[in-house]
């Protein structure tokens, strides 16, 4: 203890001690923090819009009304189509943890199974867009010219589209009122073509009409093609532009000097 | 005949000609090459000069520096760019190895610099240290600013000095712009529109004058040209130019030290130009040049290939300009739109222009012109090469942390789409709260920078009058606690001693013997009010008067303890007891 007492003042006492504080609570907090309640997984029903039933008025009825028709903390869900429902409860943006400006991104709660019981219920309420066929979310992979060029296009159409919000890299941006266009990055092919039909929270809908599925498979497959794409220039920062630039040349590169200059002005002559 | 040359032959008449010669090539200090080139160009006088060249040596001295070699390394790597970038806005296919961007129709300018980032060899490497260079080149110009500023500078006589440094830095800001502008990819683009929009929107001549600029309707092919003699040519020769006149302006003027002791304004206290700096300097060169090598080899900086081709109808989420025109981006983020108007069939986009084209030359006016304000505030003419410690200065400080606070406000507002994703909230909220800041922001970062200062100066008085508190506290036989204070060494005390305070000036033309006010009257009175806004509260540095007060109290007080003390100063009065243990230790 007395080599610890003579060391208390020793200047890097307090980043130990901070360090040290950081990591107990954080330790902690892992422990104390609550779970997830655990409830058992019913398995897949035969009928899948009875089961899927079920599981709405167990879960999602409290807003969205016993027969999805909406209440006033939910819309109705009539006509939004498998896809929407899809897309929803499969990148975890429903169930919503808590009323909000915007449904976030979260965990996932039900399997697949569950998933499309659900969407089969909401889809039989009313005519709706209906989960993508697997051919247009099947990714474009680089390699031929046409493939090339079709990936291309993808680039194209997804800046006329979608780099207002969502940014050049898919990296996503702010709108009004702490709304907000999410990243794309790790989002499956099925994810981005649904949220192109459906058009979730602030998105407009980009119909058939609009873009044609062929036209969203060249978005996705552009996407995936950037994400797959070595980052040829070294660390992106995370693709948000002159921003992050401009913070690390401030921070690290200005830092970097001044503590060069710092050791240079201290050398002997 | 004349008879003159028969008492003074011819011989005698040149007797002492050559030897001045001789005895100038027998004590030629140079051989070898160097005298050699000595011979022919005659250099060595000038050359020996600048090698006995002292400067003070201290790390804030280097900022200046960092923005000189960075601006080197800009213009060798920008060098080597013009060999393979073409500046035309003609449109061709773009058939290179960027696999998400083949057979898109794109600018020859846009081609080209995919070219250099993905088929040159080292040509992408090349790029990042030219586009991060740029960018720590007014990083450590505004920083280098700052110093010169916040340390006084800029004093007689070295106020041209800095109007040259101001409009460097606004050429290099300037200058920026035109390079990130060039390779015509979105974001570019979007720098170029946004431009367009600021010209448009000088009143009545903005689109007279946009049409001029940009050789037609935007965007036109005219601009990218343009703008590339203007980046390659025609601001980099301005900025060497005068950049040039701005390092011999230090060389006459000689380096500015900070006071210590020994130092003086007539002397400058450091090491020669030559070995000392020259080793120095030519050291930190190249640690300058390999931290922005290896930056530039690690962290990508402005991924042009993803950013796509310029076209005007796309946008990208996060357009920002670089970090030096941020805070004019900032500014229209701030700006609302209920400010554009129309009258006599003209728009008035008062939504625009004090953003764009009245806030840039006005902030570069201001900052140019402080010197001159400050100098006629003072009335101060003379000569000054010790530098202030910022905290003996509070009003000059306050008023630029002031500025900055404005300054950065604007900044920040560029970035307001970012802080809310980042930070979880609502852009409109950023933006109510940062157009509230500034007007806020500065008149409070004034008050605190100054009471700030002022504490800190107290704190100096302080410690000069009772020492350096020890943080050893003793116990007495009755009782009570002291803590030991150490008095400074006199190399530590001149430090805080050594600066003048100034005091407020008095009103000297009043009204004559009739009561007439003197001509200049109006002129002093409203100096009177600066002078006093300036100089009003002060805390003057300890004297050797009151030093030696200071010294006898404790004595006094050693002799009488339980004697009541009489106060040198109010603050402080409590505390002269504390040194009496520490000054007999010593003493």
């Amino acid at each position: 203890m007395n080599a610890l007492a003579a060391r208390r003042r020793h200047p890097a006492a307090i980043a130990v001690l901070l360090l040290l504080g950081l990591l107990v609570t954080g330790g902690a907090y892992s422990f104390l923090a609550p779970k997830d309640a655990n409830a058992a997984a019913p398995t897949a029903a035969a009928d899948d819009v009875a089961h899927g039933k079920d599981l709405f008025i167990a879960n999602c009825a409290t807003c969205h009304g016993v027969g999805a028709q909406g209440t006033k903390s939910g819309p109705s869900l009539v006509g939004v189509g498998a896809a929407s429902v899809d897309f929803q409860v499969g990148t975890g943006r429903m169930p919503l943890a808590g009323p909000n400006v915007q449904a976030p991104q979260n965990k996932v709660k039900f399997d697949d199974a569950q998933i499309s019981a659900l969407a089969a219920y909401v889809a039989s309420l009313g005519p709706g867009p209906a989960i993508p066929e697997e051919k247009y979310t099947t990714v474009i992979e680089p390699g031929t010219p046409e493939n090339n060029k079709a990936i291309a296009e993808g680039g194209q159409i997804f800046r006329v589209n979608c780099a207002m919000c969502h940014n050049f890299a898919g990296a996503g941006g702010a709108l009004t009122r702490g709304k907000y266009a999410p990243a794309l990055e790790g989002t499956t092919p099925k994810h981005i073509y649904e949220a192109m039909v459906t058009g979730p929270q602030s998105m407009p809908v980009f119909n058939d009409m609009n873009l044609t599925p062929e036209a969203k498979q060249k978005v996705i497959s552009y996407l995936k093609a950037q994400e797959n794409e070595t980052n040829v220039g070294g660390l992106t920062l995370g693709n948000l532009g002159p921003v992050s630039e401009g913070l690390f040349a401030w921070v690290f590169a200005l830092g970097i000097l001044i503590g060069c200059a710092v050791w240079l002005g201290k050398k002997a002559a | 005949m004349s008879t003159i040359n028969e008492t003074r032959p011819a011989d005698a008449l040149r007797a002492g000609d050559r030897q001045a010669d001789e005895r100038a090539s027998a004590t030629k200090p140079l051989g070898g090459i160097a005298g050699w080139m000595d011979d022919r160009l005659g250099g060595a006088k000038g050359v020996s000069f600048l090698a006995k060249k002292v400067f003070p040596d201290h790390w804030s001295f280097m900022l200046g520096e960092i923005a000189m070699y960075s601006m080197i390394v800009c213009l060798l790597t920008g060098a080597f760019l013009t060999f393979w970038f073409v500046p035309s806005a003609s449109q061709v296919v773009y058939d290179g190895s960027y696999v998400p961007l083949q057979g898109v129709t794109m600018s020859d300018a846009y081609r080209s610099t995919l070219g250099i980032s993905f088929d040159i060899r080292g040509g992408l490497l090349i790029r990042q240290i030219h586009h991060w260079a740029a960018l720590i080149f007014v990083v450590s110009v505004f920083v280098h600013m700052a110093r010169v500023f916040f340390t006084g500078a800029f004093r007689k006589p070295r106020e041209i000095n800095w109007v040259f440094g101001t409009i460097l830095s606004l050429l290099a800001c300037i200058e920026g712009f035109a390079g990130y502008s060039l390779p015509d990819d979105l974001l570019s683009g979007t720098g170029i529109r946004a431009m367009n929009g600021f010209i448009q929107s000088a009143p009545v001549i903005g689109s007279y004058l946009s049409y001029f600029i940009f050789g037609g309707a935007f965007p036109g092919e005219a601009i990218i040209p343009r703008l590339y003699s203007a980046h390659v040519l025609l601001i980099p020769a301005i900025l060497v130019g005068l950049f040039t006149a701005h390092i011999l302006l230090v060389f006459l003027h000689k380096h500015t030290q900070f006071p210590g002791p020994g130092r003086t304004n007539k002397n400058v206290v450091g090491y020669p130009l030559l070995p000392v700096y020259i080793a120095k300097a030519g050291g930190f060169f190249f640690i300058v040049f390999g931290v922005i090598a290896l930056i530039s080899a690690v962290v990508t900086i402005n991924p042009i290939w993803a950013y796509g081709p310029y076209d005007p109808s796309p946008i990208t989420a996060g357009s920002q300009p670089d970090w030096y025109m941020g805070f004019a981006d900032g500014a229209l983020r701030l700006l609302p739109g209920f400010l554009e108007f129309e009258t006599f069939g003209f728009t008035w986009s008062m939504n625009i222009f004090p953003g764009s084209l009245i806030l840039l030359p006005l902030m570069w006016t201001i900052i140019g012109v402080y010197p001159f304000v400050e100098s006629w505030v003072t009335g101060d003419k003379r000569e000054h090469h010790l530098l202030d410690r910022p905290r003996n200065a509070p009003t000059r400080t306050a008023i630029g942390i002031a500025g900055i606070s404005m300054y950065v406000v604007l900044f920040l507002a560029a970035g307001n789409d970012l802080m809310a994703i980042k930070l979880h909230l609502s852009i409109n909220d950023i933006t109510q709260t940062l157009r509230v800041l500034f007007f806020v922001a500065p008149p409070v970062a004034f008050w605190i920078t100054k009471r700030i200062c002022l504490s800190l100066q107290r704190a100096d008085r302080q410690k000069v009058l009772h020492g350096r508190e020890t943080g050893t506290i003793w116990r007495h036989a009755d009782g009570r606690f002291e803590e030991i204070h150490a008095p400074l060494t006199p190399d530590e005390r001149w430090a805080l001693v050594q600066h003048e305070s100034h005091e407020p000036l008095e009103l000297t033309a009043g009204k004559d013997a009739n009561g007439v006010d003197s001509p200049i009257a109006g002129k002093e009175r409203l100096r009177a009010k600066f002078s006093n806004f300036y100089f009003r509260d002060r805390v003057a540095p300890a004297t050797p008067s009151e030093l030696e007060a200071a010294h006898h109290e404790h004595e006094d007080h050693a002799a009488a303890p339980d004697g009541g003390h009489e106060a040198i100063e109010p603050a402080g009065a409590g505390q002269e007891r504390e040194t009496i243990k520490a000054d007999k230790q010593h003493g």
